[in-house]
């Protein structure tokens, strides 16, 4: 289990800001952070791997501090069962991807975790490779097997996903899923992503200028009304043109465009550019704007 | 070949390469201080480090010259404890050479740790590597440009040294008498050609490692790029 109770003043663009964050994480749960950019989370994420000082309050890991102001504890970095993907994944240049994997490991059992990792990470063919040689997408992979070798307690993901085009994107989102089924650590996964939110995680905590404003599961968070829901996608509209007496509404789903049709009233608070879940119930799809 | 000129040329370099040697053992970790340190005593060392830069060398040489005369105190308890006589001497030259080439080292190594994303420090740290480890296998590798240019400035500089090695070595053939001093002795006597053939070499001798690093350097750009 995992507690977190943390303030932080950060001095941001538009003035200081105060960090604060208070939550508890079960073993091997998935939480995203979410939020606009500035918002606080990979600062959060920073001081749970010990980066960032925060100013006061705990970090408290299985009953072991990792961090308490009061007492003055805080562990170092490589004090802490952690393992990290930066945004840039921060690979090692002149190491190759089974350096850059093993690096960490003790010498006994370094050669069984690395071809197990290169093995779950579809990364043999690219073990004697250099990371300048790399895709992004491979690039990412190399970065999760490092961040897993130690079998950390945490696995901290700060935008991991950014960087890649939607296909790979997705892929690389059930691959996440994959491996964090097989080796289970806690994670926190920092994303302004809705569509990632949705697929990766049970338990998201919205971020807005260094406050929690809501958390809970995706679908309870960002949708209001509690329907029953058959299917469901979130998109964002691209195009609403009126057809007669109701509206077209364009939303782009994944890579897909689906057209919606929509009152009048429906439209009203709909634009170009607003996220929204399209859900299915019975008969007809409803359309409804999300809540960011 | 005049034995006299070999003679010099030899001890010029062995001076050059020593210094170097010493300069890169102190150079590393005094650079990666200053890289990576918070401390507010940072501008004060990094100032001592610059002063050989603008300081006339002779000022150098002459406050080291009266610290390790025997009849102070810091040269007398190296005289009598080490029986070590930096004045004069081949250790006092190299003593001399290091504290004057001390910026040509320091600067390129801080900006090479300078210039390797904080993120890879970062990463090294979260995966409990070592602060040693991490400057060994991450670090000093991937900023191979800065240590040879480090490197090779500080070896040039110390070849073409004059102020320094004259105040607190003298002119001592084989023992202190580097090849910019023999310049300055041989037109002193007026034997021009003895002069010129010291200028013409050390002029060949920088020209062509300064040459070289500015090759290796735009290779490993352009090795970088694709």
């Amino acid at each position: 289990m995992i507690e977190i109770n943390l303030t932080k003043r950060l001095h941001t663009a538009e003035g200081p800001m105060d960090l604060e964050f208070c939550g508890t994480i079960e073993q091997g749960e998935f939480i995203t952070l979410f939020g606009p950019s500035g918002a606080g989370k990979t600062t959060l994420l920073r001081m749970v791997a010990g980066l960032t000082a925060p100013d006061n309050g705990t970090i408290v890991i299985n009953d072991q501090p990792w961090f308490d102001s009061n007492r003055r504890i805080n562990l170092s970095p490589r004090q802490r069962s952690i393992g990290m993907v930066f945004q840039d994944y921060a690979l090692f240049p002149n190491l190759t991807v089974a350096e850059n994997i093993s690096l960490a490991l003790p010498k006994e059992n370094r050669r069984t975790i690395v071809s197990e990792l290169l093995e779950v990470a579809g990364l043999q063919e690219l073990a004697a490779r250099k990371p300048d040689k790399l895709s992004g997408g491979q690039r990412q992979r190399v970065a999760l097997a490092r961040a897993l070798a130690l079998k950390p307690t945490i696995l901290l993901l700060d935008e991991p996903l950014s960087a890649l085009d939607l296909q790979m994107r997705i892929k690389l989102q059930d691959e996440l899923l994959r491996l964090h089924q097989r080796y289970q650590p806690t994670t926190l996964l920092v994303s302004h992503d809705l569509s990632e939110v949705f697929r990766l995680s049970r338990r998201v905590f919205v971020l807005d200028k260094g406050q929690v404003i809501r958390s809970g599961s995706p679908t309870a968070v960002f949708s209001q009304s509690k329907i029953s829901n058959k299917f469901r996608f979130t998109g964002e509209v691209v195009h609403i043109k009126p057809s007669g007496v109701v509206y077209i509404v364009h939303v782009l789903v994944g890579q897909d465009i689906v057209q919606v049709i929509a009152s009048e009233q429906e439209t009203t608070n709909l634009n170009v550019g607003k996220r929204v879940l399209i859900a299915s119930k019975a008969f007809n799809p409803l359309i409804m704007p999300l809540d960011e | 070949m005049n034995p006299d000129f070999t003679q010099t040329m030899v001890l010029t370099f062995q001076v050059a390469g020593i210094t170097t040697m010493i300069l890169l053992v102190l150079g590393i970790p005094l650079s990666y201080w200053l890289a990576y340190t918070g401390n507010r005593s940072k501008a004060i060392v990094e100032t001592l480090v610059s002063m050989p830069l603008v300081l006339p060398p002779t000022v150098l040489g002459f406050y080291l010259l009266v610290l390790f005369s025997p009849v102070n105190p810091v040269g007398g308890f190296l005289d009598t404890w080490f029986n070590l006589r930096l004045v004069f001497s081949f250790e006092g030259i190299i003593v001399g050479s290091v504290l004057f080439s001390l910026p040509f080292m320091v600067h390129p190594l801080q900006s090479g740790f300078g210039s390797i994303p904080p993120n890879l420090r970062e990463a090294a740290a979260t995966l409990g590597i070592s602060r040693l480890k991490t400057l060994f296998t991450i670090l000093l590798p991937n900023m191979k440009p800065g240590i040879l240019a480090g490197c090779v400035l500080s070896f040039a500089h110390t070849v073409g040294e004059f102020g320094v090695v004259l105040m607190v070595g003298g002119n001592i053939p084989g023992v202190t008498r580097m090849a910019s001093i023999a310049i300055y002795d041989r037109v002193e006597a007026l034997d021009y050609a003895t002069a010129h053939q010291y200028a013409f070499v050390l002029f060949t001798i920088t020209f062509s490692i300064l040459l070289l690093v500015y090759m290796v350097n735009r290779r490993c750009a352009r090795m970088e790029l694709t």
